[in-house]
C-alpha cells in the first residue's frame, strides 16, 4: 500500500500496516486490521465509521491505552516524527503521552476522577512533563481554563469534575489535553456525549485551538457532519479496515465505497421530506467470526458482486488523491491476482 | 456540617429511648436479679430480705422500676455496681484506658496489613500473590478468635517466651516510669496481634475489588493519556477512591474500638471493658450490664455519625446538608 503525499511536509505521524488484537477466550482476533495512513502536520484527519469498527482501538493503540493483558499492538508500525513508538516501554511512552501526543475521550463525565480538584487534574499533565513549581502550574492552569472559554477559572481551578456540567467537563479535559501543546491531539468522539449547541462550540474550540497552536488532530467520530465542519481528510473504517480515505470535500461530492455511499444517504437532509431515513441492512460482522477473505461489506453491498467473497480488495488510488478498497474499481484488485485470482490474504 | 452534625445527634434520642426499653427489658427478663449484692449477705432473715427487696424498688411495677432507672441513667447516675460496689462510671473509666490501648493497638496492625495486602492484591488479581493473600484472610477469618488466642499464648508466651500471658502490666513496674509504658506496651502486643491479624479479612478484600473496579474506570485512561506513571495512578488516583467505601468499616471499628474485644480480653485476662462486660453478665452485675449496653449502643451510633461525616470530608460529592 502506498501513502501519497498531500505536499512535501514530512507526516506528523505514519501508521503502517497496524493490526491490533484483542484476547477472546485465550485467542487474538484483530479489531484493527492493516491500517496504514499519515498525519500531517496541522492536518485534521476525520476518522468515520459505526460503532466497533474499530477506530477507537486504533487511537487507543497509538497512544498504547490499549486495556492492560486483553488489547495488543500485533504488527505494524507507529512512526511519530520519524521515530518508531509502538514498540516504546510504558515508562517512555510516558514522556510522549500528555506532551507530544495527548488525547480526549468521549465521556467527559467518567473521564475526570471524582474526588480530585479541576486545578489538580490539569497541573497533574504540567507537572509530568516539566519543571514548575506547584504555584506556576496553577496559574498555567488558570490560563488554560480561560483559553478553552471557562468563566471563573480562579474558581473551578478549586472546584471538583461534579459541579461542572458536561460541556464545561469536555472544555477542561480539552484543556488538559493541550496543556503541554502536543504536537497531535486525539479526540475520541469528543462531542457524542454532549447536546448539539454544546458540540458546536466544543468543535470551534477545537478548531480555533488547532490553528493557534499550529496542532494536528485525528478526529474520531461517527458523525459525518462533524467531518464535514473541520476535517481536512477523511479515513472511513469499515470492521477494522480503512476502506475509503480522500479530502473532505472529494468524500462529500463523490464519495467512492458503496459504504461511505450508503452512509451519506443515512443523514438526514433539511430540505427533503421523507418518511424513512435510509438505513444499511444488517450488522458489522463480529470480530470473532470476521471473514478472513473478500470484501468485509459484502454482505451488506447492495452492489456486492460474485468476486466481493472470495477476493480481497485492497486500498488504492482510484481517482485524483482519493483512494478506496472495493472492486468496483481496477485498482483495487490485488497486483498479483487479477479477477481470475481467488483469496489474497490481507495485508 | 455542623447543623448536620446537631441534627443527627438529636435524630439518636428517640432510637436511644427505644435501645433503653430493650436493654432495660432484657435485663430484667434474664433469670434472677442483683439483690443479694445489694443487701448484708450475711443476714439472711427473709423478713430482711423482703424489706430489702420492697425498700430498693424490685416490687415496683416494671415502668416504674425503668422511669427510675432511667431518670437517674440521663443525668449522669448509672448505679452503683453491686459486685464491686462502687459507682459503675468509675469503674467503667478505670477499665476504658486499657481496651482503648487495645483497640488502637490492634486497628493499626489490621490496617497497616489490610492497606498493604489489599493494594497489592488490587494492582494484581488473580495472581499467586492475590490468591496466597485472600487464602491468609479467609484462614485468619475462619479460626475463632478464641481458637488463634489460645494457640499465642501457648506458643508466644509459653514456648518461645516473647509476650507476657496475661495482665495490663508489670506489677512490679513503678507507674509512670518509662518501664511502666514499656512494660504495658509488652502486654498489650499480643492481644492487639490476635485481634488485629484476624480481622484484616474484610478490609483487605474490600480495598482490593475496589481497587481492581476502580482501575478500569474512564479517569485511569485519562490520568494514563497524561503521561502519569501506573504507579501514582494506582497509589493516588485509585487509592483515593477506594478508600472512600472503607469509612464504613471505620463506623462499626469505633463502637469496637472502646466495646473491647470480649473473648481476646477474656482470654488474655486483660482487665478491659470487654472482661467488664462478660463478668457482669455472669455475676448479673445489671448496673453495670445495663450501663454498658447502653454505652455501646450510643457508640454504635456514634460511629455511623462519624462515618457520614468523613464520607462528606474524603468524597467531596457528598455534601452534608
Amino acid at each position: 500500500m502506498t501513502a501519497y503525499r498531500i505536499n512535501e511536509s514530512t507526516p506528523l505521524l505514519r501508521v503502517k500496516n497496524l493490526q491490533t488484537g484483542f484476547k477472546i477466550d485465550g485467542d487474538y482476533y484483530n479489531a484493527v486490521e492493516g491500517v496504514s495512513f499519515d498525519v500531517l502536520p496541522k492536518q485534521i484527519v476525520g476518522v468515520v465509521g459505526e460503532s466497533g469498527c474499530g477506530k477507537s482501538v486504533m487511537s487507543l493503540s497509538i497512544m498504547q491505552l490499549l486495556p492492560n493483558g486483553v488489547g495488543k499492538i500485533r504488527g505494524g508500525e507507529i512512526e511519530f516524527e520519524g521515530q518508531e513508538i509502538s514498540e516504546f516501554s510504558d515508562k517512555k511512552m510516558n514522556d510522549i503521552r500528555g506532551k507530544d501526543i495527548s488525547m480526549i475521550f468521549q465521556e467527559p463525565m467518567t473521564s475526570l476522577n471524582p474526588v480530585f480538584t479541576i486545578g489538580y487534574q490539569i497541573e497533574e499533565v504540567i507537572l509530568n512533563h516539566e519543571k514548575l513549581t506547584k504555584k506556576e502550574a496553577r496559574l498555567r492552569s488558570v490560563a488554560l481554563l480561560k483559553q478553552v472559554g471557562i468563566p471563573r477559572a480562579e474558581q473551578i481551578v478549586t472546584e471538583y469534575p461534579h459541579q461542572l456540567s458536561g460541556g464545561m467537563r469536555q472544555r477542561v479535559m480539552i484543556a488538559m489535553a493541550i496543556a503541554c501543546q502536543p504536537k497531535l491531539l486525539i479526540a475520541d468522539e469528543p462531542t457524542t456525549a454532549l447536546d448539539v449547541t454544546v458540540q458546536a462550540q466544543i468543535l470551534e474550540l477545537l478548531k480555533g485551538i488547532q490553528e493557534a497552536n499550529d496542532m494536528s488532530i485525528i478526529l474520531i467520530t461517527h458523525d459525518l457532519g462533524v467531518v464535514a465542519e473541520i476535517c481536512d481528510e477523511v479515513l472511513v473504517m469499515y470492521a477494522g479496515k480503512i476502506v475509503e480515505r480522500a479530502f473532505v470535500e472529494d468524500l462529500f461530492s463523490h464519495p467512492k465505497h458503496p459504504y461511505t455511499e450508503l452512509l451519506m444517504k443515512a443523514i438526514p437532509k433539511m430540505d427533503e421530506d421523507v418518511e424513512e431515513l435510509a438505513t444499511i441492512e444488517g450488522l458489522v460482522p463480529s470480530v470473532i467470526n470476521m471473514p478472513q477473505v473478500g470484501c468485509r461489506f459484502a454482505n451488506r453491498c447492495p452492489k456486492a458482486m460474485e468476486e466481493c467473497l472470495t477476493v480481497t480488495p485492497q486500498l488504492a488510488n482510484v481517482d485524483n488523491r482519493h483512494e478506496a478498497a472495493c472492486l468496483l474499481y481496477e485498482e483495487s484488485w490485488p497486483t498479483d491476482g487479477k479477477r481470475e485470482r481467488e483469496g489474497v490474504a490481507a495485508l | 456540617m455542623l447543623k448536620y452534625s446537631i441534627r443527627r445527634l438529636l435524630g439518636m434520642i428517640p432510637m436511644l429511648i427505644l435501645i433503653s426499653i430493650v436493654v432495660f427489658s432484657l435485663a430484667k427478663l434474664m433469670p434472677g436479679d442483683s439483690l443479694s449484692g445489694e443487701i448484708d449477705p450475711l443476714n439472711t432473715n427473709p423478713e430482711y430480705i423482703a424489706e430489702m427487696r420492697e425498700k430498693l424498688g424490685y416490687n415496683d411495677p416494671l415502668p416504674v422500676q425503668y422511669f427510675n432507672w432511667i431518670t437517674g441513667f440521663v443525668q449522669g447516675d448509672f448505679g452503683k455496681s453491686t459486685r464491686f460496689q462502687i459507682p459503675v462510671f468509675d469503674l467503667i473509666l478505670e477499665k476504658l484506658p486499657n481496651t482503648l490501648l487495645l483497640g488502637v493497638t490492634a486497628l493499626i496492625i489490621t490496617y497497616i496489613m489490610a492497606f498493604i495486602m489489599g493494594m497489592y492484591s488490587g494492582r494484581r488479581p488473580y495472581t499467586l500473590g492475590d490468591n496466597a493473600i485472600a487464602g491468609f484472610n479467609y484462614v485468619m477469618l475462619a479460626i475463632p478468635s478464641f481458637v488463634a488466642a489460645v494457640f499465642a499464648i501457648y506458643i508466644f508466651a509459653f514456648q518461645l517466651n516473647w509476650f507476657p500471658f496475661a495482665g495490663s502490666v508489670d506489677i512490679l513496674v513503678e507507674e509512670g516510669s518509662f518501664e511502666y509504658y514499656i512494660s504495658r506496651m509488652h502486654h498489650v502486643l499480643l492481644p492487639a496481634i490476635v485481634l488485629g491479624a484476624m480481622s484484616t479479612a474484610s478490609y483487605t478484600q474490600f480495598l482490593r475489588n475496589d481497587i481492581i473496579e476502580n482501575s478500569r474506570k474512564d479517569f485511569v485512561r485519562t490520568a494514563r493519556a497524561k503521561g502519569t506513571p501506573m504507579k501514582k495512578i494506582y497509589n493516588v488516583h485509585i487509592l483515593r477512591n477506594s478508600i472512600i467505601p472503607l469509612v464504613t468499616f471505620l463506623g462499626f471499628d469505633f463502637a469496637a474500638l472502646i466495646g473491647g474485644a470480649i473473648i481476646t480480653e477474656t482470654i488474655f485476662t486483660y482487665p478491659g471493658i470487654g472482661q467488664l462486660f462478660l463478668e457482669s453478665v455472669t455475676s448479673r452485675d445489671f448496673p453495670t450490664l445495663m450501663a454498658l449496653t447502653m454505652l455501646l449502643s450510643f457508640l454504635t451510633l456514634f460511629g455511623n455519625l462519624l462515618a457520614d461525616i468523613l464520607y462528606g470530608v474524603v468524597d467531596p460529592r457528598i455534601r452534608l446538608d
